[in-house]
């Protein structure tokens, strides 16, 4: 069935599940943005293991969404893989030294003779919370802001070139980190803006996670207090990001030259002209807002429900205006048409069609998850569970 | 074509094959323990005695402990083909990417869902839910052994593709050519049943440890019943299937071949050398051959092995560098000359292409196709051919030492299950000795594997169609040489830490015979 469709239909599918791992992957930072929290919500060794034990059951699928999305992306827009992580080098290497040493952490934190000790694995897990988070969120922000960079695939061929055999060149020495710096258009303060809004929006996320998961009135006690300064320093960063990007010129391409240009307010134009992804974005930022309300004002535990399902409707709709609707989803801003877009980086449609038939089985992946997270999470973790089990982090 | 940063691929290679060696650490031992651990609980709910209950968790502690280290050192291999072999993702990533996408979506997810169920869920899920979830991280981790191995395997016999002008890149065409590649197939036997080896050494080693110093006996002799009949029949697999492997490699890789036997002159009727020893003298009028200062020859064996025929011809490396007109061999200097061709009359093609020439397109394109099958060897232009062959003295002592290893682990697992199935160890501390040091031995015999398959593959990324040198990213040597030692100080610490840690449970674990307290039983 999949082989009857076009090659852009096939990317627009493709470039709808990458978005969808995308956010999925927002949305399951809170483990990151709970593990900077470990301290802040325990006082006591007894109440960090809570926590600990809490994340530690989840923390699998962060990384695990992690490493597919990376795989997608791999299999079905490779020149967006090579370019990107042969590039932005660094960006990359801090995300993946990162998740190196929060893999351990849990599983020895407390084991004895553990050789670095329990404050360090905390540690570990503290860097790994801090730095996925803002990298990511600064990674992400340049889909819109764009990067410098070169593409041509003629280098390959001409043994005489000075670039041979490279394909994309990175074309600043410091290799994705100038994300941070680089001041035209004011672009680092658009990525930090982002990277900073993921890592309180993955605190404001585990806050509400511990809620729902933990039965121990000190520690809820905090996540209280917590959440509503989390909450309004997420919303500062993430609301000038948003509202800047409906104002900046975004990288358009015309459908028939397949030219890449600057057209001012194409971010907005894209919600504009596809309602359907405006809907998205409203109705997962609403979502948001209502899952702080409920624990806030309201003081239940099922504020996670809405909050999260709000994170991944809005990033998946910020996704979509990245890719869709003639828009150039990995810009260059060294040169305008080097620039990736979902139909010049994608791969063939012999492939895409394969890759179609495999992501059949992701109902079935998200059916067993919520069949296991529902039989582990029946009861809330309490201390007395943690000490009597002879598997513990 | 001097500005290929020579340093550059080194310091990549390097780097690719630390992290993937030290991947390789922890992988069969989760491939393996994985299905012991499904096994010995399987014999638990069946019998229902509680004691099986014990020895299954004592085995799934360190089972988590490996795991962990396991999944920190894949995270990069996957992303390491984006960051340092950039031009080689974009080059058939298409194909490569595939199976590594699979492998994330049926396997990793499978695995990290049920393991949570395995190692917490003893008292939230029935026995029977329980037992499931660790049969499914078992299949779950050796389905992601089998994708990533269908991607290794076709790197060394790339089929069920073709490359295309228009994208300068090689496509898919044939999916299942792909999964099912000979190669593909044998490898992945191969290194499955290599790691249910190892997993069985280990659980027997770590048993006969026990048993040296007294303790948990009842543990350990169960669990040495259930490890040597699983290792004994891995291992009788592990040989079939290398000899499988041995096969393909004389059909796609006949230089690998001859670097694992250290081969230079090609013959019929061609000797394997069962013990061989180079001498640090090599030849004046032949520097680049390295001589044996002695060796122990099997006539007949190799061309048997390679071809199932006495008499098939074997190439050497030097038949296969300077060419053999009698047998058909074309030299590496013709090919590098075809190679230049095909690179050439693609450049023109896209040029032409562009200028809309359609003629001289067409033209191009012809001699393009005739010339593709040597398409990589064309980076080789004006260069010496003996470049393109890999360490003969490494490809050749890493083979031998696999081999030899594994023909001592067939003698061992029927020793160990003899002794122990009539109960006799009293007297023979010496045998559980040697099971205790074969632990270290499975490991060498499993890198060493990886690195004849690797380092025997060199310079080829993708057999005859990328070399290494034109695999690479665009970053500066200084970069990857910082990050290479990041990565060794992160690993080798996270490695000390793990065997510390492992070493600590295995000497205070008190699973024994009479009523000790490991919490959690019922
Ligand atoms: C306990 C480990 C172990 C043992 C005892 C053996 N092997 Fe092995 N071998 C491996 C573990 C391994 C491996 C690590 O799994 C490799 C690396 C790549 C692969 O496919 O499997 C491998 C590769 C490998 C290759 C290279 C395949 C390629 O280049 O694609 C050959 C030809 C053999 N093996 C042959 C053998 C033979 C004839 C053995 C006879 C005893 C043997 N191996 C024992
Ligand atoms: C199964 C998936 C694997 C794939 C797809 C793969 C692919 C590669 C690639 C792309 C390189 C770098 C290019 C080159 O130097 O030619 C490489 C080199 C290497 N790999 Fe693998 N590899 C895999 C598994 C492994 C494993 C598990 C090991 C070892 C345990 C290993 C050992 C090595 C070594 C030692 C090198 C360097 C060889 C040299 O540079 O001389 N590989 N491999
Ligand atoms: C270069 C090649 C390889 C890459 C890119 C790679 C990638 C990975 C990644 C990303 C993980 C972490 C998975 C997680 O999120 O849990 C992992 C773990 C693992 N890999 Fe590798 N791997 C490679 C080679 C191999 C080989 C050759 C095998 C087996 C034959 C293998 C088997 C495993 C197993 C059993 C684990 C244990 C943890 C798990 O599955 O989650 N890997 N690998």
């Amino acid at each position: 069935m999949f082989e009857t469709l076009s090659h852009t239909a096939l990317q627009e599918y493709w470039w709808f599940l990458a978005s969808l791992l995308g956010a999925l992957l927002v949305f399951l930072l809170f483990v990151q943005g709970g593990q900077t929290l470990i301290y802040k919500l325990g006082k006591t060794a007894d109440e960090r293991n809570i926590i600990v034990n809490s994340l530690g059951r989840k923390w699998e699928f962060t990384f695990t969404t992690l490493v597919t999305f990376g795989g997608a992306m791999f299999a079905s827009f490779p020149l967006f893989y090579s370019t990107s992580f042969g590039g932005a080098y660094w960006v990359w290497m801090a995300i993946l030294f990162a998740f190196i040493l929060q893999a351990v952490s849990y599983e020895y934190r407390r084991k004895p003779n553990n050789f670095l000790g329990e404050k360090t694995y905390d540690v570990f897990l503290f860097i790994n919370g801090l730095i996925a988070t803002v990298f990511l969120g600064v990674a992400v922000s340049t889909f819109f802001t764009g990067s410098a960079f070169s593409v041509d695939k003629m280098n390959i061929l001409n043994l005489t070139s000075d670039k041979m055999p490279i394909i994309s060149a990175w074309e600043v020495p410091s290799h994705g980190l100038e994300a941070i710096w680089t001041t035209a258009h004011l672009a680092f303060l658009q990525n930090l803006a982002l990277g900073l809004a993921i890592f309180f929006l993955s605190r404001v996320l585990a806050l509400l996670y511990f809620q729902r998961n933990i039965d121990n009135k000190e520690i809820i006690e905090r996540t209280r207090k917590s959440l509503i300064k989390n909450a309004v320093i997420f919303l500062v960063f993430f609301l000038f990001w948003l509202i800047r990007l409906m104002v900046i010129d975004g990288f358009a391409v015309n459908p028939d030259t397949k030219e890449v240009f600057l057209e001012p307010y194409k971010y907005l134009h894209n919600l504009l002209e596809m309602p359907v992804v405006l809907i998205i974005l409203l109705v997962g930022i609403v979502g948001v807002l209502w899952g702080l309300f409920v624990s806030i004002v309201k003081k239940k535990d099922t504020g996670i429900w809405f909050a999260g399902t709000g994170t991944v409707l809005t990033v998946l709709a910020l996704f979509l205006i990245a890719g869709y609707n003639n828009t150039a989803f990995y810009p260059s801003t060294f040169d305008l048409n080097s620039s990736l877009t979902i139909a010049n980086s994608s791969s063939s449609h012999f492939t895409l069609t394969v890759m179609s038939y495999v992501s059949l089985l992701i109902p079935f992946v998200l059916a067993y998850i919520i069949y296991a997270w529902r039989a582990m999470d029946k009861k809330k973790i309490t201390s007395e569970e943690i000490n009597s089990d002879s598997h513990s982090y | 074509m001097e500005h290929i940063d020579w340093g550059l691929v080194d310091w990549s290679r390097a780097q690719f094959a630390l992290t993937a060696l030290y991947h390789w650490i922890f992988v069969p031992l989760t491939l393996g323990l994985s299905f012991i651990i499904a096994i010995m609980e399987t014999i638990y709910v069946k019998t229902g005695n509680p004691e099986w209950k014990r020895i299954t968790k004592f085995w799934m502690k360190l089972f988590g402990i490996n795991f962990a280290i396991g999944v920190a050192t894949g995270i990069i291999l996957e992303f390491q083909f984006g960051t340092n072999w950039s031009n080689y993702s974009w080059f058939v990533g298409d194909i490569f990417g595939a199976p590594l996408a699979i492998e994330g979506i049926m396997a990793f997810f499978l695995e990290s869902t049920f393991i949570a169920i395995m190692f917490f869920g003893w008292k939230k899920v029935s026995k029977k839910t329980h037992l499931w979830s660790s049969w499914l991280v078992a299949i779950g981790s050796n389905l992601s052994g089998l994708w990533i191995l269908v991607a290794n395997g076709w790197m060394q016999n790339p089929i069920g593709m073709h490359f295309n002008p228009e994208t300068v890149r090689n496509e898919m065409n044939n999916f299942w050519e792909v999964l099912f590649n000979p190669v593909a197939v044998n490898k992945f036997l191969h290194t499955i049943s290599s790691a249910y080896v190892l997993a069985a050494l280990f659980v027997i080693g770590i048993s006969a440890w026990y048993l040296i110093k007294n303790r948990n006996t009842a543990l350990s002799k169960k669990s040495m019943i259930v490890a040597s009949v699983f290792g004994f029949f891995s291992i009788l697999f592990t040989i079939f299937s290398g000899d499988g492997s041995a096969k393909e490699v004389a059909k796609h890789q006949p230089m690998k071949l001859a670097a694992m036997e250290g081969l230079y002159q090609g013959q019929r009727q061609a000797p394997l050398i069962a013990i061989g020893f180079f001498g640090s003298q090599t030849d004046p009028n032949n520097p680049k051959e390295q001589e044996f200062a002695f060796n122990l020859k099997i006539p007949n064996a190799l061309s048997y092995i390679a071809f199932s025929d006495v008499n098939a011809f074997v190439p050497g490396i030097k038949d296969l560098v300077h060419g053999n007109k009698k047998e058909g061999i074309i030299s590496y200097q013709e090919k590098i000359e075809k190679g230049k061709k095909a690179i050439d009359a693609l450049a023109a093609y896209k040029i032409a292409k562009k200028e809309n020439k359609p003629e001289i397109a067409d033209a191009a394109l012809k001699i393009f196709n005739e010339n593709f099958n040597y398409f990589g060897y064309g980076y080789y232009f004006g260069k010496d051919p003996y470049l393109l062959v890999p360490d003969v003295k490494i490809s050749f002592y890493a083979f031998h030492t696999m081999v030899g290893l594994g023909f001592y682990f067939v003698l061992l697992f029927i020793l160990i299950y003899l002794f122990a199935y009539k109960n006799k160890f009293q007297n023979k501390k010496w045998l559980l000795w040697v099971a205790v040091w074969t632990i270290p031995l499975a490991y060498i015999a499993q890198e060493a594997g990886w690195i004849v398959a690797e380092v025997g593959r060199q310079p080829w990324v993708i057999q005859d169609l990328l070399p290494n040198i034109a695999a690479v990213s665009q970053i500066d040597q200084s970069s990857v040489q910082i990050t290479f030692f990041l990565f060794l100080a992160v690993f080798t610490a996270l490695l000390i830490a793990e065997i510390k840690i492992m070493l600590t449970q295995i000497k205070k674990a008190k699973i024994s015979d009479t009523n000790e307290n490991t919490g959690g039983t019922k």
